[in-house]
């Protein structure tokens, strides 16, 4: 398992980088944390003539906050995020989510922006991203770019970046005052790709839901935000109501059968994951997974 | 100075400052700690050049032609080879033995001629400077395919309408054993209950953290060819790579070096190992092959995939009547060499039932070919398989008649004080212990209360269950595992000892070493023995030109068998040793004594002469000898047992864990073991083998399968879709002892690389079931995934 031959270049700036991804095009690939397109390149399911590596450009670091707004660098570590105490101040439940991403060693070496350039359907990072209401900022030749994360996941691995676009950082509203959030992933083993993931945020008053913003992942070919929360909002909510918001949500889901879930399985798990997020989330052990009053 | 006793009235086991039962640190550690292990992947040689196989993508086609042009054209490409091209220096073989009857299967050629047989067979050889090379030119090699049709369902294998894959056997039947004891037919019929399920067993693999390695060496000048390889059996691999190269053995010498895990994975042939060897036989200089993960799963033996249909009858009081069993596996298209694909299904049918009183006991094993990879010994062979079927038909029995599971097995397991006997299958036993140990594992997990525990947690819906498994272990093989069918894999061992000009030791050894502790526990028997510090023994493993000759270490075989010859050895030497002092001291042996490294007197411990003043005279002023004394400072000893084929070791596991029952998935909580190796050596080592064995067990309970198509394409090769066992899904696995040593051999080891394994999954299964009981769903199919509960949960 030895990738093909393949030129290499460590860009010292983004422009440069740009630069690289104008002459090259479609046959060059951005090397970030490279916990994806390593293996990938090992195994020969892909084959970049052109590496662009970016892990120099400390441009791309660095995490901030500014006027409500958090600003994360593309090449910010997963590592980094799980220790940011700005991060666990102000998006909290992305400090939760980053633990179950893969084993340490992968954590140490990949990054924000590849994980999200990269795209995969079953990966917790972009799921977090559509419930946070994050905007994915890329940048091309002409100048920067700023997609709403809905708009950016197009599909297995694929993004609305442009081939010659790289991802530089991404902001997100901070965590609203009074908010809370629920983070849970069905997977074979700890750090494993999930069958089924969720990534909720939520504000919660005198028992019921505000807002609700869910962000399921591995329930199809790109994370979704599920509309069905909203038949949860601002209603009190009953056994026989989760229970039909639990049926909204099947509706809106079209996962995809694998080695671990068929798609029946899939459906079936996120119903759960639902009815045991709005039990977390509003405290309610009497909610069980919803059904007859 | 502490008072002395005798020698001869203490065990040599037992003499002062013995590391017998001592947990003491591996000698090998700090140079594996220090980064300084030499593995076949470290290896560099002169002129070295890397193989890559080229793989077939089908389970089953004609080779219609190779184009290889473009390919040898690609940079630093040395040769391609094709199957018909390695032929010429190296034979086909066939995997049978001849005390298994009617096994048959076909002549494998190194690289594949005219025909694939499974989805990862080698069809060309492409040699060059460097791996990556030769895998830039495998690419370039195109082969011409007509696919055919592929046998991959070992359920219709035998049906008339399935393509026979060898057309020379006439069918794809491989191997069948029936066996029938006492009378079953009577016995089920006084059965006031019999149960009967069907169990399924997913094939799986072993995954070494080193894949399987070989360099080979071929020197032209003296006509000889060194293997670097890890492997479990060097000798082994030295008959069989002369024997089909048409060398002489002493023209092959193995060496093994350092092995990153083995498991049972490193103890075959591979067709692409004979092919390395050729390869530099045929081109004249050394050759390195270190399969990559990819191809480990497509071409490392897979085990297990067996379908089984059992039967228990029993009467109200909990006696156990009858046992009976129909197993059928598929092995791959071939008969795995030189130990066969037979054995796991000839075991499954030897231990159905062994820990039980009852003598009637039926069984039929079927083995079938199948266009998939090859199956063969893996870590307790058969032994899962066996207590699965028995441990959940037992558990089954129990249930019908509404007794406890501890209960049932105290009624039937052959009472503590009833050996030797013999079981239904014809097994001898020497000594077991399964009463104590069940005793002693109820008083270790508690049992009462956890029962109560998981009462009160069933009232709020959360379902924990208990599984129990009781289970013997065949070790210490005798040639009746291998030797009396005709396979040149030696029982015996040998281990030589010798004092150097110093007083230190150095012990070669023909066990060799994977991580297991062979080198310890050979260090520890030669410390205690001849009453130097462990720190001045070196132990030799692992070389045919440099260690006494012998079987290896599998089967559970290295401490039993190889270490009673370190045992022997040592005990040879000491006594020449003590001649020779007698004679500088003008005392007599028994007067003498070697404690810490000198010779000291019997009577008072007053130190005589020091190990390196003896050996400075030996090999330096020998003319200061008295005249006719001729010392042996070396001494070579071997050892098989002789009494029994098999020594068999016994012990007890069980499982507690939590079902999730929306979800389908299971935590395990905890893990016991109970078992009975005999003599134990190093305590921490055993434990550590039996903990590495339960993991093993543990994920062929949940994780691990190998899933093929329909079509014979393997879906999972690779780390993140094939799912080992991990840290994190791992229970606390505590583990007891009974020691119940052999009489067989002085040192009474009997084992224990296996009993982990061997029931671990066992009662995990049974576990599962004890938690969906209140559920009335009982699931016979292993690994229990999420999907295969919710499924049985009618969840999904």
């Amino acid at each position: 398992m030895k990738a093909s031959a393949f030129a290499y270049a460590r860009a010292t700036s983004v422009s440069e980088a740009l630069e690289l991804l104008v002459v090259h095009g479609e046959s060059a690939k951005v090397l970030s944390g490279g916990q994806s397109l390593m293996p990938a390149m090992n195994l020969r399911l892909i084959s970049p003539e052109f590496i662009v590596d970016i892990g120099g450009l400390t441009e791309l670091g660095g995490i901030a906050v500014e006027r409500g707004i958090l600003t994360i660098g593309a090449l910010t570590r997963h590592v980094d995020l799980l220790k940011s105490t700005e991060i666990a101040a102000h998006a909290p439940l992305l400090t939760q989510a980053v633990a179950h991403i893969a084993h340490p060693a992968v954590r140490n070496r990949g990054t924000i922006g590849g994980s999200l350039a990269h795209a995969d359907p079953a990966s917790e990072l972009p799921a977090c991203m559509i419930t946070l209401g994050a905007v994915i900022i890329a940048r091309g030749p002409l100048g920067e770019r700023r997609i709403a994360a809905e708009e950016f996941f197009r599909g297995i691995y694929e993004t609305a970046l442009l081939p010659h676009e790289l991802l530089v950082a991404v902001e997100l509203p901070v965590a609203p005052e009074g908010s809370t959030h629920f983070f849970h992933e069905f997977s074979r083993r700890r750090g494993d790709f999930a069958i089924v993931g969720l990534a909720a945020q939520a504000i919660v008053r005198d028992g019921q839901f505000v807002d609700l913003r869910l962000g399921f992942f591995a329930v199809g070919d790109r994370p979704l935000l599920a509309k069905s929360g909203s038949k949860l909002i601002g209603v009190p909510v009953t056994r026989t109501v989760l229970s039909e918001a639990c049926s909204a949500l099947s509706e809106e889901l079209s996962p995809m059968g694998d080695q671990q879930a068929t798609p029946a399985m899939r459906r079936y798990l996120a119903k759960i994951l639902l009815a045991r997020c709005v039990g977390s989330l509003l405290s309610r052990a009497d909610l069980g997974l919803g059904g007859e009053e | 100075m502490t008072p002395r006793y005798p020698p001869e009235m203490l065990s040599v086991l037992d003499r002062p400052n013995s590391y017998i039962g001592k947990t003491v640190p591996r000698p090998n550690l700090d140079r594996l700690m220090q980064g300084r292990g030499l593995y076949v992947s470290d290896l560099e040689l002169p002129r070295m050049a890397h193989v890559v196989f080229l793989r077939s993508p089908h389970a089953h086609a004609r080779i219609l032609g190779i184009e290889m042009s473009a390919a040898r054209r690609m940079p630093g490409v040395i040769a391609i080879v094709s199957g018909s091209e390695l032929a010429s220096v190296i034979t086909p073989w066939v995997g049978v033995l001849s005390h298994l009857k009617g096994l048959k299967s076909a002549p494998q050629s190194a690289i594949a001629i005219d025909r694939v047989c499974w989805q990862g067979e080698a069809v060309a050889a492409v040699v060059a400077a460097s791996r990556a090379q030769a895998e830039d030119a495998a690419e370039r090699v195109s082969v011409e395919y007509a696919a055919l049709d592929a046998a991959t369902d070992m359920l219709t294998a035998l049906d008339p309408a399935t393509p026979v894959i060898h057309g020379s056997l006439g069918d794809n039947l491989a191997f069948e054993r029936n066996h029938d004891a006492g009378n079953v037919d009577q016995a089920f019929a006084d059965a006031d209950a019999v149960v009967e399920a069907e169990f399924v067993f997913g094939r799986h693999t072993g995954v070494t953290l080193e894949p399987r390695s070989v360099v080979a060496d071929w020197n032209a000048g003296e006509a000889r060819l060194t293997i670097y390889q890890g492997t479990q059996a060097p000798h082994m691999v030295q008959n069989i790579a002369a024997l089909h190269l048409g060398l002489n053995e002493s023209q092959v010498r193995v060496v093994c070096k350092d092995v990153g895990g083995s498991f049972g994975i490193k103890v075959h042939i591979y067709a692409d190992e004979m092919a390395t060897y050729a390869l530099a036989k045929l081109l004249r200089r050394p050759i390195k092959f270190v399969a990559d993960r990819v191809e480990s799963f497509n071409t490392d033996i897979h085990a297990r995939d067996h379908r089984c249909k059992g039967r228990i009858g029993v009467k109200r009081d909990g006696a156990i009547t009858a046992f009976e069993i129909d197993d059928l596996t598929g092995i791959g298209p071939y008969s795995m060499y030189p130990r066969t694909s037979a054995i796991e299904a000839n075991q499954v049918v030897n231990l159905v039932g062994g820990p039980y009183v009852t003598r009637n006991y039926r069984a039929r094993a079927r083995v079938v070919f199948q266009n998939k990879n090859v199956m063969c010994q893996y870590r307790a062979v058969g032994h899962p398989i066996a207590c699965s079927v028995t441990e959940s038909l037992v558990d089954l029995a129990a249930m019908k008649i509404g007794i406890d599971p501890i209960e049932i097995r105290r009624r039937n397991l052959i009472a503590d004080d009833a050996y030797p006997c013999v079981s239904p299958s014809g097994l001898r036993f020497e000594q077991l212990s399964h009463h104590a140990a069940l005793a002693k594992l109820v008083k270790m997990m508690e049992y009462d209360r956890l029962r109560a525990e998981q009462a009160i947690l069933r009232a709020k819906n959360i379902h924990r269950g208990i599984g129990i498994a009781s289970f013997i272990e065949v070790t210490n093989p005798s040639a009746a595992f291998y030797g009396v069918g005709g396979a040149k894999i030696s029982s015996q061992d040998g281990v030589a000892v010798r004092l150097d000009a110093q007083g230190s030791v150095i012990c070669q050894t023909s066990i060799t070493e994977q991580g297991q502790g062979s080198e310890s526990l050979t260090a520890q028997i030669v410390g205690s023995v001849l009453g130097v510090s462990m720190d001045r023994v070196r132990v030799v493993l692992g070389d045919t030109d440099n260690t006494p000759y012998g079987g290896g270490t599998w089967a559970s075989r290295g401490a039993g068998i190889g270490g009673e010859a370190a045992l022997q050895a040592s005990k040879a030497l000491r006594k020449n040793v003590l001649d020779v002092a007698a004679a500088i001291l003008q005392s007599t042996p028994g007067e003498l004594e070697i404690v810490n490294g000198r010779v000291v007197s019997v009577a008072d411990g007053t130190p005589r002469i020091e190990l390196s003043e003896l050996a400075r005279i030996v090999y330096f002023r020998p003319d200061t000898l008295p005249p006719g004394i001729q010392p042996e400072l070396m001494a070579t000893r071997h050892f098989v047992p002789r009494e029994y084929p098999f020594a068999f070791t016994n012990g007890v596991q069980a499982s507690w864990l939590e079902v999730d029952t929306d979800t389908g998935f299971v935590k395990l909580l905890k893990h016991w073991v109970v078992e009975d190796c005999g003599t134990i050596i190093n305590p921490q080592l055993v434990d550590e083998q039996i903990r590495g064995g339960v993991v093993q067990g543990l994920g062929a309970a949940l994780f691990e399968k190998c899933v093929y198509d329909e079509r014979g394409q393997l879906t999972n090769a690779n780390m993140v879709d094939y799912l080992v066992p991990m840290p994190g899904e791992m229970p606390d696995i505590d583990v007891g002892h009974v020691v119940s040593p052999t009489l067989e051999s002085e040192l009474g080891a009997k084992g224990a690389g296996e009993a982990g394994t061997a029931g671990a999954a066992a009662a995990v299964s049974n576990a599962v079931n004890d938690a969906l009981m209140p559920l009335g769903v009982t699931i016979t199919e292993i690994p229990l995934t999420p999907q295969v509960i919710l499924t049985a949960l009618g969840k999904i």
